[in-house]
């Protein structure tokens, strides 16, 4: 209603707006940039202040890696299997059905597990870590928090992040052995491999630095994906164009889940081509 | 971090040293609060009103610290809160007890839990301690019984108390209300003004409460500060609104508390 509007000081000229357009969005791209880099830190510097939150931490890695086991399960199952009749599909064609084991086990481990485990946790931990975040915003909780000289990133961002941590790389570990065995399944139970060829052939193929790169890619995604979701949560009446209330809250949501999957597969790419 | 001598007479709680705050970017700037100055005594109750969206809320969070102003100085007990640094800010707002406009309890959280959770996060006092504790709060607050619901099964008035329970835990020199009973039907409201008043007289502390709640909350109010179109007006008095003769404020007051004007002559329908 009646509010008190300032007049911009005068008009700029015509030819100097789309600079000034421009000059804006730069600005807004760099404090966003800088705001979610300070939440980063905060979120960080929270996992080691006391008192530590032990209950919470169980109750996040219940909810974040606990609860995702059984879709792990499944996307790994099933995606296992296809790498096992496609694979064989492919490999058939030159003669080298020996190899569908190595093929399989590597796609795993180096690319898929990681890749999926992370897109699978944040449509489904992600996702629900951000709504409930930017709802505490907008409902004050989270000035609350800070009224009562409680610490909101040890209280409550903190304990995410580390839960992330922990049970994103462990579920990408779950995602590789139920994928394998998927692959198995259909390799040697449906398309009759060698049972001997497909494990020996794995066994000689996957190296230390394989696995290595598949546990570091899991630990980056979790960062990404746990930073994005609850960064975004906690900034939401900063975000330009979300709007306001639950609305703001939704939209908020989904660029989150948008931005995180984006920022897994693009980081999947360069880690891949920087430590392959 | 406090200075033993504050630069202000002691019985000054808070001071607004011409303030001012805008929102928006450059061209769509917004200014809601333009170079206001105001104090709030210690130990006594000061009403902030003012239609909505003329920064009452705003004002509020200045005095946290969890809103920066552009310019002015924002003082709590003689120390510029904009000045301190994050540590500073924390320790500042261990003094103060907050209730917010939309209650602002923990949903996940019992009613119990709630008002627990400054006593668990903040002191060292036992489980059994903080038992008692919170539950002599609930007696006193006419909450017991309830203290294993969730906010999302209480209403409205009973929201409110669980709120003032919980910023009331810490023993807060100064406690903010904001909008303490929005969605209150009249009878909840007067009940919740009598409650404030009681806890107020009986604790001591530095009330400022919020309200647009016109003129019921005046009846408990030793100041009155209204804001408007960023400008400030300050009363000690119901009488000194009725009597203003700045027209914005006539204009005011006659839209918020027409029935003390008691004018037969300016009917509904003319
Ligand atoms: N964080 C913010 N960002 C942008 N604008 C804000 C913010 N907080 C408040 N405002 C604006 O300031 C004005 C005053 O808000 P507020 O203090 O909440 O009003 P009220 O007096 O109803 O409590 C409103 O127009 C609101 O849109
Ligand atoms: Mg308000």
């Amino acid at each position: 209603m009646a509010e008190t509007t300032i007049p911009p000081e005068e008009e700029p000229p015509a030819l100097a707006l789309p600079f000034i357009f421009l000059g804006d969005h730069v600005l807004y791209i760099l404090t966003d940039l800088g705001r979610m880099g300070i939440f980063l830190f905060s979120a960080l510097v929270g996992i080691f202040r006391r008192p530590f939150r032990f209950r919470e931490l169980l109750k996040q890695l219940n909810f974040i890696g606990a609860g995702s086991l059984a879709v792990i399960f499944f996307t790994a199952l099933s995606s296992g299997m296809v790498l096992g009749l496609q694979g064989y599909y492919s490999l058939h064609k030159f003669g080298a059905e020996g190899m569908l084991g190595s093929a399989v086990s590597l796609t795993l481990i180096m690319e898929l597990g990681p890749i999926l485990t992370a897109l699978m946790v944040t449509g489904r931990a992600g996702s629900a870590m951000c709504a409930e975040i930017g709802i505490m915003r907008i409902s004050e909780q989270i000035d609350a928090l800070e009224c009562m000289a409680i610490d909101p990133f040890r209280y409550l961002i903190s304990p995410k992040f580390l839960a992330a941590l922990i049970s994103v790389p462990l579920l990408t570990a779950v995602f590789d052995i139920v994928g394998i065995f998927g692959g198995y399944l259909a390799g040697v139970g449906l398309m009759g491999v060698n049972s001997g060829s497909f494990l020996s052939g794995m066994q000689q193929s996957v190296t230390n630095h394989d696995i290595r790169l598949g546990v570091i890619k899991s630990i980056v995604f979790a960062l990404l994906l746990v930073w994005i979701c609850a960064g975004r949560g906690y900034l939401v009446q900063q975000i330009r164009g979300a709007g306001f209330g639950a609305e703001s809250v939704s939209r908020v949501t989904t660029q989150a889940v948008v931005l995180s999957s984006i920022s897994v597969l693009i980081f999947d790419y360069l880690l891949t081509a920087v430590l392959l | 971090m406090t200075p033993s001598t504050p630069e202000k007479a002691p019985d000054i709680a808070i001071e607004f040293d011409r303030v001012s705050k805008s929102f928006g970017q450059r061209n769509k700037k917004h200014r809601v609060l333009n170079d206001i100055s105001f104090t709030i005594p210690r130990g006594l109750t000061t009403v902030i009103a003012g239609g909505s969206g003329q920064g009452k809320s705003v004002t509020l969070k200045l005095i946290l610290g969890l809103l920066y102003p552009d310019s002015g100085r924002v003082l709590v007990d003689g120390i510029n809160v904009p000045s301190l640094n994050k540590r500073e800010l924390l320790k500042l707002r261990t003094r103060f007890g907050v209730l917010f406009q939309g209650s602002a309890l923990f949903d996940s959280l019992t009613v119990f839990e709630n008002i627990a959770l400054p006593l668990r996060e903040r002191t060292n006092m036992s489980e059994d301690e903080i038992r008692s504790r919170v539950m002599a709060t609930l007696d006193q607050l006419e909450l017991s019984g309830h203290e294993d619901k969730f906010p999302a099964q209480l209403s409205g008035g009973m929201k409110k108390r669980v709120g003032l329970a919980r910023a009331l835990q810490l023993e807060p020199e100064i406690v903010l209300f904001d909008e303490p009973t929005t969605g209150l039907d009249p009878v909840m409201t007067r009940e919740i003004y009598q409650l404030f008043d009681s806890m107020q007289k009986q604790l001591g502390y530095t009330a400022v409460i919020v309200s647009h709640d016109i003129p019921g909350v005046f009846d408990i109010a030793d100041q009155i500060i209204l804001l408007n179109k960023g400008e400030v007006d300050v009363f000690t008095d119901v009488n000194e609104i009725i009597h203003s003769t700045k027209p914005y404020i006539r204009e005011f007051a006659e839209m918020t508390m027409g029935d003390l004007f008691t004018r037969p002559e300016k009917e509904k329908c003319h």
